[in-house]
């Protein structure tokens, strides 16, 4: 069994800030990390082997240096790496990431299992791994729980639907994303880190794509468009209620009221 | 090539130009080339933060959609396991009328399920003016791949220019999963919304955690899709005088589906007090144990968890889980009472990332009336039954 893991470099803190007059993001000092979520899919894949018997490749896209998520994928005993770059998939939306992504996968070959984060911390969508499976017509479950069960041809998995677990059996290959606290991620291990550290990472660029039409990557291969990014307003409101009890208790019940709590 | 193009002719101090971009995809090498790498998310703060004429920003319209062939709003609603529309629905449709009336469009509600138990005249009060529903028994339970396929089709007939979907995880995994087929736009959990008369819908959505706000729009493709979490926007005032049309859909004729559900469970209630949206915090300020009942029947009456101070934890009033701070959790609720609580920096630190912070202190110099949102100068006491009463 083959199974891919979709992995993202991220800013170390999703504390940026942006100066409110010039509107400029201020970059934090923090280094990047690998997207918190990310860790969980990598674990669900090192169970699935540790259980089944499996190979994995972890799959990265962004600028080189995300090589870092990929070292940290191998510490933690994943056992091969993909860096997919080239400047041509800047500015891509989620769109283009799962369809670059898709790409990638086509010239590395199907796995039988994909394994995505829930989220990414910094573009926080949810929506390259249903996007990824889409564009390569594979079934999918999100919010993956739990793993039930894996053979040759089905996997099945209980997933969550707010209120309600729905647990299903979806055939191979498919992928899935797995929520926070599926597994706890295993630390990276020393000498892991040691024992790979020169271990080769593949690099593929657009050159390697099947789909050379260059629209359909990057900002051209984006529907959306960021129109600007500024600030959240500051409505911290900091009021001060005094008066009666019934006062004030109408003063809250109001409150409560409008912040949709009753 | 569209995108961010670098003039390296015009920079005149390469210090700072990397320092420039908040993703770190500006990278200036050592032979004083410079390039925009993979990492760039087009914020375009380079273009009007950095030295003139370096940065330039280029757009490239490959293709457009005829908007004038899109029309209308839809709202996709949820059918839930136990077969009753996802409130969400009820707050997209007020959003979507307020849209369409703002520049002249129909809003139309999308329902896909098996013998809906709902009177669907409803929606009509709540301003959908037409209802499409998909209704066999292959749609009794939520497949996406199928609920995609029926989508599709429905994309395909009616063309509208807007599809609202709510972000529970059930619609969170379908609309991407239909904007990739229909290879369109698909904004994430948008907390505001606005529509231009040429249809393009102004998309506002929160991104890094909150931290940033981004203005999103889909300018060449069609359906705009945007997925909005509960309890962002309203329903409107139902209006019992509203009517409008109940279309019956066939199914389409190939619908793929690669799954199939085992079981569908319950889930049971989350009792963490980080997992809790609401969260009713008691401190020192309650004189005894006995009193605790006081703020616990507030916290069930909000739908919310009880949770404390160290000396209460200490003192052996509350089990060590619910203590919130430095030496206790971390907690992120969309609203915290605390009650009785002084407010101390230890304490602090687990809720500062709440969004709204209601504090009731009979101290006007408590050093929580800084931190919270709404600093009530009042005996516990007297207040959280006067609030309860009210709350019935
Ligand atoms: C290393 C360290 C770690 C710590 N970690 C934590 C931690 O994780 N969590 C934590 O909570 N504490 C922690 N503490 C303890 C912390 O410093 C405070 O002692 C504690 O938070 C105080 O709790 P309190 O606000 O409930 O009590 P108090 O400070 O005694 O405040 C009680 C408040 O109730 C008000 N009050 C009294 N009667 C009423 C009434 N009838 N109606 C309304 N208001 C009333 C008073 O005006 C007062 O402001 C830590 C301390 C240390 C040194
Ligand atoms: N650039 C990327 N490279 C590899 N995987 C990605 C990338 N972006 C997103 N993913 C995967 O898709 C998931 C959801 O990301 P997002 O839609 O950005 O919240 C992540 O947890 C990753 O598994």
């Amino acid at each position: 069994m083959k199974i891919l893991i979709c992995i993202k470099q991220v800013p170390g803190t999703t504390q940026v800030d942006i100066d409110e007059k010039t509107g400029v993001l201020k970059r934090s000092a923090a280094a990047a990390k690998m997207n918190p979520y990310d860790l969980f899919a990598i674990e669900t894949a090192l169970q699935i082997q540790e259980k089944y018997g499996a190979e994995t490749t972890a799959l990265t896209m962004g600028p080189a240096y995300s090589e870092a998520v990929l070292r940290e994928a191998f510490s933690m005993g994943i056992d091969h790496g993909v860096l997919l770059t080239d400047r041509i998939f800047g500015g891509a939306d989620c769109l283009a990431t799962s369809y670059a992504l898709s790409q990638a996968v086509r010239f590395l070959g199907m796995p039988d299992l994909i394994v995505c984060g829930k989220q990414t911390t910094d573009g926080d969508t949810a929506q390259v791994g249903a996007e990824l499976a889409e564009a390569l017509d594979l079934p999918q479950a999100t919010n993956v729980l739990e793993i039930i069960d894996l053979s040759e041809k089905a996997i099945v998995v209980k997933s969550d639907l707010g209120n309600f677990t729905q647990t299903v059996e979806i055939c191979l290959p498919c992928l899935i994303t797995v929520e926070k606290d599926i597994y706890e991620p295993r630390l990276p291990s020393y000498k892991r880190k040691i024992s790979t550290k020169d271990k080769p990472i593949q690099i593929l660029t657009f050159a390697d794509m099947p789909d050379q039409d260059k629209n359909h990557y990057g900002l051209n291969g984006s529907p959306t468009r960021v129109v600007r990014v500024f600030p959240p307003a500051h409505e911290k409101e900091n009021e001060v209620i005094q008066g009666s009890p019934d006062e004030i208790a109408e003063l809250l019940f109001q409150k409560l009221t409008r912040l949709k709590v009753i | 090539m569209a995108g961010i193009i670098v003039h390296p002719e015009k920079i005149i101090s390469y210090a700072d130009i990397e320092n420039l971009c908040p993703f770190g995809a500006i990278e200036v090498f050592p032979d004083q080339t410079v390039q925009i790498n993979a990492g760039c998310r087009l914020c375009k703060v380079c273009v009007r933060k950095g030295p003139e004429g370096v940065f330039e920003y280029r757009e490239e319209v490959i293709s457009a959609a005829n908007k004038a062939e899109w029309q209308g709003i839809t709202v996709y609603g949820e059918i839930c396991p136990d077969k009753t529309v996802h409130p969400v629905a009820y707050e997209l449709l007020g959003k979507a009328r307020e849209l369409a009336d703002k520049v002249g469009c129909k809003v139309c509600l999308l329902l896909i399920g098996n013998h809906l138990n709902q009177n669907l005249e409803d929606f009509f009060h709540y301003g959908a003016d037409t209802i499409f529903l998909y209704d066999h028994p292959i749609l009794e339970d939520f497949q996406v791949e199928r609920y995609a396929g029926i989508m599709e089709d429905y994309v395909a007939k009616q063309k509208p220019s807007v599809i609202l979907i709510g972000g529970t995880p059930s619609g969170r995994s379908l609309a991407p999963r239909i904007a990739a087929r229909l290879k369109t736009g698909l904004t994430a959990d948008c907390t505001q919304l606005d529509m231009q008369p040429n249809s393009d819908l102004d998309q506002i959505r929160p991104a890094f955690g909150g931290n940033i706000m981004a203005h999103i729009r889909t300018p060449y493709h069609r359906p705009q899709f945007a997925t909005v979490r509960y309890k962002i926007f309203s329903a409107m005032e139902p209006d019992l005088s509203r009517k409008g049309d109940l279309i019956f859909c066939a199914l389409p004729e190939k619908l793929q589906c690669r799954s199939r559900q085992l079981e569908i469970g319950i889930k049971p209630k989350i009792k963490n007090i980080e997992d809790m949206d609401i969260l009713v915090v008691a401190g020192r300020g309650i004189k005894k144990k006995e009193d605790l009942a006081l703020l616990r029947r507030l916290s069930e009456r909000l739908g919310g968890d009880l949770a404390c101070t160290r000396p209460l934890i200490e003192a052996g009033w509350m089990d060590a889980r619910k203590q919130i701070g430095l030496s206790g959790r971390t907690v992120k609720p969309k609203l915290l009472i605390a009650c009785g609580i002084s407010g101390s920096v230890q304490f602090a630190a687990g809720i500062k990332a709440s969004e709204m912070i209601i504090s009731i202190n009979t101290d006007p110099d408590a050093a929580i009336n800084q931190i919270a949102n709404i600093a009530v100068i009042g005996d516990l006491y007297s207040v959280i039954p006067a609030l309860l009463e009210k709350l019935g």
